[in-house]
């Protein structure tokens, strides 16, 4: 823990972070902010994971390993999301979600 | 009050303040530039609370690959002067209200409850240690999530080759 700082106010921190990033996926229409707006999330929640981890249980690593995990899931998610969005370019040439309404092959 | 606490302050409103302007930011690249920034200030919180290696995981991960690879495939779809049109007022207020109400009650649950956080402060793990315990098949072992993710990883890697490529 960092001595002086609560940990409700990492808390706060990593809630607001977590519903900027629900608001921009609510009101983003293109893919490529959308899967941003999901990249903060995920960030949020591994922030939560790390404090708790850290303030509750500092001798243990199970946070940590959660966070760990969750970045590498970010990154597979991310690269597969990427290429699914350049092939639906190549195919709509827009990626707004409005324009891709048949996914029929 | 101590540097920490100035730190801490620094980067949590770094943070948002790039969070927001990603989500809000009417020029795609810039956007992406601001989501770089504020997972840069996360990995400066995760040094603040001794994770030297998960915040070199943010760093090299998060702020290096993702956002290198969003920003790839925004040059490959975008032009690069292209400006979003503003979203229609309902579908701001509408987000904006279901964004706050739910942070008003993720914030009220969060206030309400009493964490009881341990007040002596260890250092922070061995590189060492998360090493074995990365690797260890015992109590505390991470073996088997570890090789799940190489699988998902090789999978995920094969299915990207496989979507994006051309059909010939």
């Amino acid at each position: 823990m960092i001595s002086g700082i609560p940990i409700t106010h990492f808390l706060i921190v990593s809630t607001l972070m977590f519903f900027t990033g629900i608001y921009g996926f609510l009101t983003r229409r293109n893919l490529i902010t959308m899967l941003m707006s999901i990249e903060l999330i995920l960030n949020s929640v591994n922030i939560n994971f790390v404090v708790f981890n850290r303030y509750l249980y500092p001798d243990q690593l199970q946070g940590h390993f959660f966070a760990l995990f969750i970045i590498a899931i970010a990154a597979a998610e991310a690269s597969v999301a990427i290429a699914l969005i350049i092939n639906i370019y190549r195919r709509f040439t827009s990626i707004d979600s409005d324009t891709v309404n048949e996914m029929k092959y | 009050m101590g540097a920490n606490v100035f730190m801490f302050y620094l980067f949590s409103a770094t943070m948002l303040l790039f969070a927001v302007l990603a989500v809000t930011s009417r020029r795609i690249l810039r956007a992406a530039v601001f989501l770089l920034f504020a997972l840069v200030a996360t990995s400066g919180l995760y040094f603040l609370l001794q994770y030297q290696f998960l915040a070199g995981v943010q760093l090299a991960l998060y702020a290096g690959g993702i956002v290198v690879m969003i920003i790839f495939s925004i040059l490959l779809t975008h032009h690069i002067s292209h400006k979003f049109e503003l979203p229609p007022l309902l579908k701001v207020f509408s987000g904006f209200s279901a964004a706050s109400l739910g942070a008003l009650i993720t914030l009220m649950a969060i206030l309400k409850y009493p964490f009881k956080p341990v007040t002596t402060s260890p250092a922070g793990p061995d590189m060492r240690v998360i090493g074995i315990q990365l690797m260890g098949t015992g109590k505390n072992g991470y073996a088997l999530p570890f090789e799940v993710i190489s699988i998902l990883l090789l999978a995920a890697m094969i299915g990207a080759i496989v979507i994006a490529k051309k059909k010939n």
